[in-house]
C-alpha cells in the first residue's frame, strides 16, 4: 500500500468527516445568524438577534432589557466544570502516580480497571447515582436506618449531585493521560533529588509535578471540555434546577423551538473549547495518547 | 531504585478509594437488578423476575434490535474508513496530514450536544430521511477515531523489513498487503471495531436528537423509562447493557495484547 497516494486512502475519511461533521458544524454557525421559524427550524433572514438574546430580553414593544438567565447558566456550567476538573486532578494525580509506580505486571490491570468505566454507558452509570442519592435511595436509607437522620437529606437536584455525577463521569479522562505521562517518567530524577536531601513532598512539588505539566494540562482539558457541555449529569441528577449549557441547547431544539438561539449557544461553547485547546497546544504536548 | 522510595504516603489509599468510587454504583445497580421485589432500593430477596419481565417487553426487544443494527453498521463503516486512513497516516509525511490529524481528534473534542443538534439541523436541511440510517451515519462520525487508534498503534509495531523481505521475494504490493500487513494488523482492526461497536451501542445524546420518532435504541428507551419513573426493570436492562460493554472492552484489550506477544 506504500505506493498508493495517502490522500487517495484518506478520501473516504475526508468525505465522511467533511460532509457529516464539518458541514453540520458550519451549518450551526450559519443558523446562529438566522431567525427562528415558527415551528422549529429557521427563517433565512440574517440577524444578530440570537446573540443579542443571550444577554437581553426583547419586550413586546421591541425594547431590550438585560436578562441574566442564560449568563447564570453559563456561569454555573463554568463553575461546575471547573470544580469537577480540580477535583478530578486532586484525585486523579495520586491514582495515576500510584499506577505508574506499580510493578509492570500490575499496571495493565490498573489501566484496564480505570478504562472500563470510560467505555461503559454514561447514561446507565449516571442513573446508578440516582439509586444512591434519591430521597428513598441508599444513602438516605442507610442514614435513616442507623438513626442519624429522621427526614431524608435532599441530595438529589443539588449542585452537589451534579458535581458527583460529573466527577464520576470524567475521572478516567484525567487518570489516563496523567498515567501516560508518569509512566514515561525518568525515575533517576527522583533519585537525584533524594540524593540532594529532598524529602518526598519536595520531590513531588519541585521535580515530579513540574515535569508532569503537559499530562496535567491534557487531563484538565479532557475533563473540562466534556463537562462544560455535559447533559446527562445535570439532566438526571440536577433536575430542572441545575441546568447547564448542554441542557439549555437541547431545550432550544426541543420544546422551545428556537434553533438560532441553540446554535448561538453552541457557537459560544465551541469558542470556549477552542480557546482551551489553543492554550493546550501552546503549553502541552498533546493528550497523552487518549485521543 | 525500589518502589518504596517512589511511593507517596496516602496515594495508595486514594487509588483504592477511587476504584471503589468508580465501581460501587455499578455494583449496586447490578445487585439490585436481582432484587425480586418491586421496590428499587429495598432488598426483598434474590430473583431474576425483572430480567424475564424485561425480556417479555416487546418495545424493549425492538429497541435492542435497533441498537444492535445501528452499532453493527457503525462498526463496519467506521472500520472500513479508519483502516485505509491509518495506513495512509503511517510512516510518512505528506501535505494535508496535519488537517487529517486534527479531523481525527476533533469528533472527540466537540461537545456531544453540539454535535447532536448540528447533525439534526444538517439532516433536516438536506432532507435525509433514512430512519435509523440517520442514526447510523451520525454514529459513524464519532466511531471513526475509536476504530482508528488501535489500528494506528498496531501499525507502529510492524517491522518495516518484513515488507522489504517480501518485496525481495518478488511479492507485489497487493500480495504484501494481503499476506503480511493485513494479518499482522488484524488484532488492531478487531480491537478498534469492538471499541467502535460499544461506542455506538452506548451513545445516548446524539441518538436521541437524530432518531426519528418511534425508532428507539436501548439507551433512548432506558432514558424514557427513567423519565417516566424508576422501576426495577430499568435496573435489569441497564445491568445487561453494562455487562455487554464491559465484556467488549475486556475482549478488545485481550485481542490487542494477544497480537503483541
Amino acid at each position: 500500500m506504500r505506493n498508493v497516494k495517502p490522500l487517495y486512502l484518506l478520501s473516504p475519511f475526508f468525505i465522511v468527516i467533511g460532509v457529516f461533521f464539518v458541514m453540520p458544524l458550519a451549518l450551526i454557525a450559519v443558523y446562529s445568524f438566522l431567525q427562528p421559524g415558527e415551528y422549529g427550524g429557521v427563517e433565512w433572514h440574517f440577524s444578530w438577534d440570537a446573540y443579542t438574546r443571550l444577554l437581553f430580553e426583547r419586550d413586546f414593544d421591541g425594547k431590550l432589557t438585560f436578562n441574566a438567565g442564560y449568563l447564570i447558566i453559563f456561569m454555573r456550567s463554568l463553575m461546575l466544570a471547573g470544580t469537577c476538573t480540580i477535583l478530578c486532578l486532586l484525585a486523579g494525580f495520586p491514582i495515576a502516580y500510584h499506577m505508574a509506580t506499580r510493578p509492570e505486571r500490575h499496571r495493565g490491570i490498573w489501566v484496564l480497571l480505570i478504562t472500563i468505566p470510560f467505555w461503559t454507558n454514561l447514561l446507565v452509570r449516571t442513573y446508578a447515582w440516582m439509586l444512591i442519592l434519591r430521597d428513598e435511595g441508599l444513602v438516605n436509607g442507610l442514614l435513616q436506618h442507623v438513626g442519624l437522620i429522621s427526614q431524608p437529606l435532599p441530595l438529589m437536584y443539588t449542585p452537589f449531585a451534579v458535581g458527583i455525577g460529573l466527577l464520576y463521569s470524567y475521572l478516567p479522562f484525567m487518570v489516563l493521560p496523567l498515567y501516560a505521562t508518569l509512566e514515561r517518567f525518568d525515575w533517576r530524577l527522583v533519585e537525584a533529588a533524594q540524593d540532594l536531601y529532598a524529602d518526598r513532598g519536595q520531590t513531588l512539588r519541585r521535580v515530579i509535578i513540574p515535569i508532569s505539566i503537559p499530562g496535567i494540562l491534557a487531563g484538565c482539558m479532557l475533563v473540562f471540555i466534556p463537562s462544560i457541555g455535559s447533559f446527562l449529569a445535570s439532566d438526571l441528577l440536577g433536575g430542572g434546577k441545575q441546568m447547564m449549557i448542554g441542557n439549555l441547547i437541547q431545550m432550544q431544539f426541543g420544546f422551545s423551538r428556537d434553533w438560532p438561539l441553540g446554535s448561538a449557544l453552541s457557537v459560544v461553547v465551541m469558542a470556549i473549547v477552542m480557546l482551551g485547546l489553543m492554550l493546550i497546544a501552546r503549553k502541552g504536548e498533546g493528550t497523552g495518547g487518549l485521543v | 531504585m525500589n518502589i518504596k522510595q517512589r511511593s507517596m504516603p496516602g496515594f495508595g489509599a486514594i487509588s483504592w478509594s477511587g476504584l471503589i468510587f468508580l465501581y460501587a454504583p455499578i455494583a449496586i445497580l447490578i445487585l439490585f437488578s436481582f432484587n425480586s421485589g418491586p421496590l428499587i432500593t429495598v432488598w426483598q430477596g434474590f430473583g431474576t423476575n425483572w430480567y424475564s419481565s424485561a425480556w417479555n417487553n416487546e418495545d424493549l426487544r425492538r429497541a435492542m434490535v435497533n441498537s444492535l443494527v445501528i452499532a453493527s453498521g457503525a462498526m463496519l463503516f467506521s472500520t472500513f474508513i479508519a483502516l485505509p486512513a491509518a495506513i495512509a497516516m503511517h510512516g510518512r509525511t505528506f501535505k494535508g496530514q496535519g488537517t487529517a490529524n486534527t479531523l481525527l481528534a476533533l469528533p472527540l473534542l466537540v461537545p456531544e450536544m453540539v454535535m447532536a443538534i448540528a447533525s439534526l439541523s444538517f439532516f433536516t436541511l438536506i432532507g435525509l430521511n433514512l430512519g435509523i440510517g440517520n442514526v447510523m451515519i451520525a454514529h459513524v462520525v464519532f466511531c471513526i477515531p475509536f476504530a482508528y487508534s488501535p489500528i494506528r498503534a498496531r501499525l507502529e509495531t510492524i517491522p518495516a523489513p518484513l515488507g522489504e523481505a517480501a518485496a525481495d521475494l518478488y511479492a507485489d504490493p497487493r500480495q504484501i498487503f494481503i499476506h503480511i500487513t493485513l494479518p499482522l494488523l488484524m488484532p488492531g482492526i478487531i480491537s478498534g471495531a469492538m471499541l467502535a461497536f460499544i461506542t455506538s451501542l452506548d451513545d445516548f445524546i446524539i441518538t436521541q436528537m437524530v432518531a426519528p420518532p418511534g425508532a428507539m435504541t436501548l439507551p433512548v428507551y432506558i432514558y424514557s423509562m427513567v423519565r417516566k419513573g424508576i422501576t426495577p426493570e430499568i435496573n435489569a436492562i441497564s445491568s445487561l447493557l453494562l455487562v455487554v460493554s464491559m465484556g467488549f472492552v475486556i475482549a478488545s484489550v485481550i485481542f490487542n495484547r494477544k497480537g503483541q506477544s
